[in-house]
């Protein structure tokens, strides 16, 4: 649906979509709007973000997978009872290379599931559009075993708090541990990863990218940069 | 995807992509319900009020269960013993519900167009329509999609037929709409008297012999019959429309070998189908209730999140 309005006395612009799903360009941006319950109207900037810098690249992230998956072991005194869960989307993926590198070095198949953490998350009343829901599956009953969760990016710890909601709902593991591949801080929660593959300092105006053949088309780890803004960055 | 609809009164403005994308939505709420703790905190805070003019079953308490699982609170408000029978508008209606603040409203009315007029009137909350008159019953038609693709794959230029009283039936209306809308084939079957008066602006054929209409078809759907109608002198009788209409192992052996049978329940055992297609192998009658949760849950959590 496409709309002459007349937003600013004087101003008027083409507004396409329809509802409170509507938006606009200006100069080389979309603005989108949001009708609040006042009947107030704002209008922000679409997100646009620049790459700044390749920080892992394929190579850099086969090692340290390889050298995480030599501390499960280690750590775990071997693979009993360990599960891996991969947290939607990246995540998901993370694991699998984890179990593929357990299954060559140690001879076992680790059973892997993948966790959606949607439906738990603590913001999901704020945000303007509800986030899209991916599958959880669990390979088998989580109780009594060593859950080992795998997600990208520890920054503001929120999902992985919302992932031992989760968790909580499958079952009673006798204990949850945490792999991720970036740490960039900015914890807003007291939560740390038992595994970390590489803590890169970022400033919040930035985002970390991990970037996974299987959805990106490479392997990398790219530290992106909002354009004019010195937004928060996102917790994907 | 950016979900755009606050509402659901018809399936009308829905598009294929928008349609597909629900559907897939719908199979990760169904996982929910294989959970040993079936809740998840998604919808903490919510109130949906079920609204209930007319009787019914499974839709209320299937859009109950899709609330309760997603942590909203649900009210049920049912016209017999509420304010309805006491002679409330409407109009009084909407502003009590305005008032107890609910942030989701499922309707069902006898008269067409009532959630509609719901939708228009209530400022901030969402309206579901769970049947308006003979009008449509849009959550039933995506449970129906649902439960079809889940048993047949891609639903594009499969072929169906959806016999019996399609002239009182909302399901048809809306089934007939969602069905064509991702690429299936429709036909009607039923007594000429059963039939609205031009399927052809329905973009569907109208085959009056259901044994040709079922020929080779992948998808069955068996309406139900109101039994009143039989004194109205619309149907023969009940034996002689069970044997030209009804679901019957005879007829259903003439559709495709992968053939399912759908029925939007309360059945009519012996009346619009069989016992022995009712309990038999290709029966889904127990999938669409199942799928009946799930979709509702999709809705739910789509249409009632985020910023108001």
């Amino acid at each position: 649906m496409k709309k002459r309005t007349t937003l600013f006395s004087g101003v008027s612009f083409v507004v396409y979509g329809r509802g409170d799903r509507a938006f606009f360009p200006l100069g080389e941006r979309l603005f989108f709007m949001t009708k609040k319950g006042d009947g107030n109207v704002t209008a922000k900037p679409e997100k646009k973000w620049s790459e700044k810098a390749t920080v892992l690249s394929a190579g850099d992230m086969e090692r340290i997978l390889r050298r995480i998956a030599v501390e499960i072991v280690e750590r775990n005194k071997g693979l009993e009872n360990v599960i891996l869960l991969g947290i939607q989307r990246r995540g998901v993926y993370l694991a699998a290379r984890l179990r593929e590198m357990l299954r060559e070095g140690e001879k076992v198949k680790v059973p892997t599931g993948e966790l959606d953490i949607t439906l738990y998350r603590d913001d999901i009343s704020t945000l303007s559009d509800q986030p899209v829901v991916h599958s959880t599956s669990v390979p088998c009953d989580i109780s009594g075993k060593r859950v080992i969760l795998v997600d990208d990016v520890l920054f503001t710890g929120r999902t992985v708090r919302a992932a031992l909601d989760a968790i909580t709902d499958l079952g009673r593991p006798e204990r949850v541990q945490l792999v991720v591949l970036v740490d960039r801080g900015h914890r807003e929660l007291p939560i740390a990863a038992d595994y970390v593959g590489k803590t890169i300092p970022t400033s919040r105006s930035e985002n970390v990218e991990v970037r996974v053949a299987e959805l990106d088309g490479n392997d990398s780890v790219v530290i992106c940069e909002r354009i004019g803004g010195d937004e928060d960055g996102v917790e994907a | 995807m950016e979900w755009r609809h606050k509402n659901l009164i018809s399936l009308e403005g829905w598009t294929r992509e928008e349609l597909s994308f629900f559907l897939d939505q719908t199979e990760y709420m169904e996982e929910l319900l294989n959970r040993p703790i079936k809740k998840v905190p998604a919808l903490r805070g919510k109130i949906v009020v079920n609204c209930f003019f007319e009787n019914s079953t499974r839709t209320r308490s299937s859009f109950e269960i899709a609330g309760k699982v997603l942590s909203a609170d649900v009210i049920n408000w049912s016209s017999s013993g509420s304010s309805a029978s006491k002679g409330e508008t409407l109009r009084d209606t909407v502003w009590t519900l305005e008032a107890m603040a609910a942030d989701g409203v499922v309707v069902r009315h006898g008269e067409v167009g009532v959630p509609d007029y719901l939708a228009k009137k209530l400022k901030k909350a969402s309206v579901f329509n769970a049947g308006d008159g003979t009008n449509g019953h849009p959550t039933q038609a995506l449970l129906d999609l649902y439960t079809a693709r889940q048993k047949l794959g891609n639903l594009e230029g499969a072929r169906m037929a959806i016999i019996g009283d399609v002239l009182h039936s909302r399901v048809a209306r809306s089934d007939i709409q969602a069905f064509k809308k991702m690429g299936v084939h429709v036909t009607l079957s039923g007594p000429a008297t059963l039939m609205p008066e031009n399927t052809a602006s329905l973009g569907v054929e109208y085959v009056s012999d259901a044994r040709e209409a079922a020929g080779g078809k992948d998808i069955l759907y068996f309406l139900r019959m109101q039994r009143e109608r039989q004194e109205d002198g619309l149907i023969p009788s009940i034996d002689e429309y069970h044997r030209r209409w009804g679901a019957t192992d005879s007829l259903v052996s003439l559709a495709s070998p992968r053939a399912v049978v759908m029925h939007p329940g309360p059945m009519n055992r012996g009346m619009e189908i069989a016992s022995s297609v009712a309990d038999g192998p290709r029966s889904v009658i127990l999938d669409q209730v199942r799928s009946g949760v799930a979709v509702r849950m999709a809705l739910l959590y789509l249409c009632l999140g985020g910023v108001r």
